[in-house]
């Protein structure tokens, strides 16, 4: 399995994992589709970036850092378009974000073969 | 005429090397002796080299043939070949500047440098057991770390060698497999006190009285020492479940640290809104 496809595996069940926890929010009931929907698209796109970068650098550190970067930009403009009561739920949607992409950009540079040669990060 | 005490320990000194007349060799001192024979510091007057000639009785000129078959970076290769004035055989070798592996550990190594050097010893041990070559005498006083880090393993024997205590199997005939038991002896050697249990169970594997109940070749005893030393679980141990969720924990702990850090935010994002 490329890096790519294990990204966009490992994006999409942590970030599916990360919208299930809406569930603890009684208000959010009503959406859970929207927001499982949600976020497994931006987990797996999160992974699938993750993924291109794991072929290119290799490097533990540097892609936890890449994923929570891209976590953390992806989540606030997920919630960027989102309102609850009336406001932008970032700290709520980013902070996960930023976790989540952190162990998507962890797992990309362990699972996965690099389907170009890799370049060892310093 | 009086000698003075400096002209007479010379001339002792040089009454106690062998003739090495009609060689290209100059013999400067003794370093090692052992049951096969005994080991010089020399010079090779025609390469202007230092080299290590080892001299021993004539029936035993098998072992230089033997050693010089084997070409390996971890065994001694060998120079030349000949015979003394006396009728007894010498052959000439690279000269290892470095100490003998029971001296070396009296400097403390890591554990991971320790697992070096058994690594390296037992890579050559597998690469002259392919060639039908088998050791013997596996021993600390047998194996050299060089000056640079490299491993040497010496003295490789012939059938007259019966072995050293506590690193020599009880089977006779000596075969691979007792060099396998002889490998499992070195590891528990070289393992500090507080050694991991999975090494010591990888080492008492390989010392096991019956040679069938020993790893089948050396080949998957380092195996399981790099099992080891990658976190995995090892052959030669059941290991107990608390063992096994901290080996899990040591391997897995960016892992854990995330998913703990994910959890953390979840459980703060969750009281912030209950406040």
């Amino acid at each position: 399995m490329n890096k790519i496809l294990a990204g966009s595996i490992c994006g999409l069940v942590l970030g599916a994992m990360d919208g299930a926890t809406a569930w603890f929010y009684p208000e959010t009931h009503s959406m859970m589709g929207a927001i499982m929907v949600g976020s497994s698209v931006k987990g797996m796109v999160v992974g699938i970036l993750c993924g291109w970068f794991a072929r290119k650098v290799q490097s533990t550190g540097w892609g936890i850092v890449m994923g929570a970067g891209l976590g953390l930009v992806f989540a606030f403009l997920v919630a960027a378009m989102d309102t609850v009561n009336g406001r932008h739920p970032y700290l709520e949607i980013m902070m996960p974000g930023f976790a989540v992409g952190a162990i998507t950009g962890f797992l990309t540079q362990r699972v996965g073969t690099s389907g170009s040669p890799v370049r060892p990060a310093h | 005429m009086d000698l003075s005490d400096s002209v007479l320990d010379h001339l002792r000194h040089m009454a106690a090397l062998p003739d090495v007349s009609g060689t290209r060799y100059e013999l400067e001192r003794e370093i090692g002796r052992g049951g096969m024979g005994v080991v010089y510091a020399a010079r090779d007057r025609d390469l202007d080299r230092r080299v290590a000639l080892k001299v021993m009785e004539a029936e035993l000129a098998g072992e230089a043939r033997l050693i010089a078959r084997l070409e390996h970076p971890s065994i001694v290769p060998i120079h030349e070949t000949g015979r003394l004035p006396d009728g007894r055989v010498f052959y000439a070798m690279k000269l290892v500047v470095g100490v003998r592996l029971d001296h070396y550990l009296a400097r403390s190594p890591s554990l991971a440098e320790r697992l070096r050097v058994i690594r390296r010893a037992g890579e050559a041990l597998a690469y002259a057991h392919t060639t039908g070559v088998i050791h013997r005498d596996l021993k600390p006083q047998n194996v050299m770390v060089g000056e640079f880090g490299e491993v040497y393993v010496m003295d490789w024997g012939v059938e007259a060698v019966a072995g050293t205590p506590g690193f020599r199997a009880p089977e006779t005939p000596l075969d691979r497999r007792s060099d396998i038991y002889a490998l499992g002896a070195l590891l528990e050697f070289v393992l500090p006190a507080d050694g991991p249990p999975a090494l010591r169970a990888v080492a008492a594997k390989a010392r096991r009285p019956d040679p069938a109940d020993r790893y089948p070749d050396v080949g998957a005893l380092l195996a399981d020492i790099e099992r080891f030393q990658e976190g995995l679980a090892v052959e030669a141990w059941a290991e107990p479940w608390r063992h096994r969720l901290v080996r899990f924990a040591a391997r897995n702990a960016v892992l854990l640290w995330l998913l703990a850090a994910y959890a953390g935010v979840k459980l703060v994002l969750f009281f912030l809104r209950n406040l």
